[in-house]
């Protein structure tokens, strides 16, 4: 394992990097206006996150990696974000209802941060939270107005939940790199940001007429790059292409 | 060339005279964003704070705050990003507000809507979009003189 901290780094930061990008992937193509807006206006405030991570990872590193550098010249099994993120956005419903999954992780996960010991991380945090719970609450709000919709919106939303709930539990196991930082008192155990995410989830899809299928089942191996789905490479050659063809490529 | 060091004040009046680069109307200082200016030595020191994270006016605005300071005179100048405390809307200042509402755009207000049309003052509203164009923007229209406007976001 190499350091922890830097481990740590690089999966907040490549949780918003890839989410980012998929969200990015809207641009232009969106149902209406005002979601294409919301949608691009999201996915910049990932990237913008995504700087700020991957560019203190780039320091603790000390390799003289940037954040440009780690977003654009790893590859796929360097890559430390949660299975959840890559999945493809499917229809607009999957790709709200990933959104609103992410966020409400997302915005515990914040939260605790904002209380590091490492002041970095915890300004990073501070400046994010605010962001984010404005995600949540536009997510929130979507995933309400089209479960509880017509016919046809609470069918792909239940579908899209169905779907995507095998990812959720990803998001609150730990491993070696957690349990380093929580000793430490960098960043929560992840088990605990649990009752704060159930409480929205259950409090939204209760308003959305949804129900979370029943199994706990959960895929595994995206946050510590073991194994990740066969949709992230696709993803990569899709963000990559144009460093990798034309390194340090400058405008 | 400067000869003699301008005070801080000083510097915060050139700054007054700088737009915005996505809203011109307002000033850098009266959106809230530059938090101080100090000399450090020889070396003068501004901390910027930026508004949203992937906001991508943070380049220009650090470009167009050198390029200011340069033409001022100003050989040894050092900007630095500070994110906490985090930027909020409550440090638009009082005149950034009204210069913002004369120019359409409702300024941000803590019920976390606008409080009345910029065009005609109507407080029949209603939500168009929780984004606008720009992040730190939603949209909104009047339901009385029917004008969308933008609403800037209170964070």
């Amino acid at each position: 394992m190499s350091d922890p901290l830097f481990e740590f780094l690089c999966r907040m930061g490549d949780n918003t990097l890839v989410l980012g990008h998929r969200v990015s992937e809207w641009c232009g193509v969106a149902p209406v206006l005002e979601e294409d807006i919301a949608l691009a206006n999201t996915a910049l405030d990932l990237i913008g996150q995504t700087t700020l991570w991957l560019n203190l990872a780039g320091e603790v590193e000390g390799a003289g990696r940037d954040a440009d550098a780690l977003a654009f010249r790893r590859d796929v099994r360097e890559f430390r974000n949660l299975l959840l993120v890559e999945q493809p956005n499917g229809d607009f419903g999957r790709t709200i209802m990933r959104q609103f999954l992410f966020d409400a992780w997302h915005r515990a996960c914040l939260s605790a941060l904002c209380e590091s010991t490492h002041d970095g991380i915890a300004a990073i945090a501070e400046k994010s939270l605010k962001e984010v719970t404005y995600h949540l609450e536009r997510a929130s709000d979507t995933v309400i107005g089209l479960g509880d919709g017509t016919d046809e919106s609470h069918a792909r939303m239940q579908t899209a939940l169905d779907r995507l709930w095998p990812f959720v539990g990803e998001m609150f196991t730990g491993d070696d790199v957690d349990k380093a930082m929580t000793s430490a008192g960098i960043a929560p155990d992840p088990a605990s940001l649990r009752p704060a995410f159930d409480e929205k989830v259950t409090d939204v899809l209760t308003n959305a007429t949804l129900t979370p299928p029943e199994s706990d089942f959960a895929h595994r191996g995206g946050k510590t790059g073991k194994r990740h789905s066969e949709h992230l490479g696709h993803l990569l050659t899709q963000m990559q292409w144009l460093q990798r063809a034309y390194p340090d490529a400058t405008w | 060339m400067v000869t003699e060091k301008p005070s801080t004040e000083t510097v915060f009046d050139w700054l007054r005279a700088v737009p915005d680069p996505e809203i011109p109307v307002l000033s850098l200082v009266d959106l809230g964003v530059i938090r101080d200016v100090a000399w450090q030595g020889e070396t003068l020191e501004v901390t910027v704070t930026p508004t949203y994270s992937g906001c991508p006016a943070t380049r220009i605005i650090n470009l167009d705050i050198e390029t200011a300071l340069r033409a001022r005179g100003i050989e040894k100048l050092r900007l630095k990003t500070q994110l906490s405390p985090a930027w909020t809307t409550d440090w638009i200042t009082g005149r950034g507000r009204e210069q913002l509402e004369a120019y359409g755009i409702a300024p941000p207000q803590p019920a976390g809507g606008p409080a009345r049309c910029p065009q005609c003052r109507s407080e029949n509203l209603e939500r168009i979009s929780q984004f606008g164009s720009t992040p730190c923007k939603a949209q909104w229209r009047c339901r009385a003189c029917l004008e969308p406007f933008d609403y800037f976001k209170c964070i």
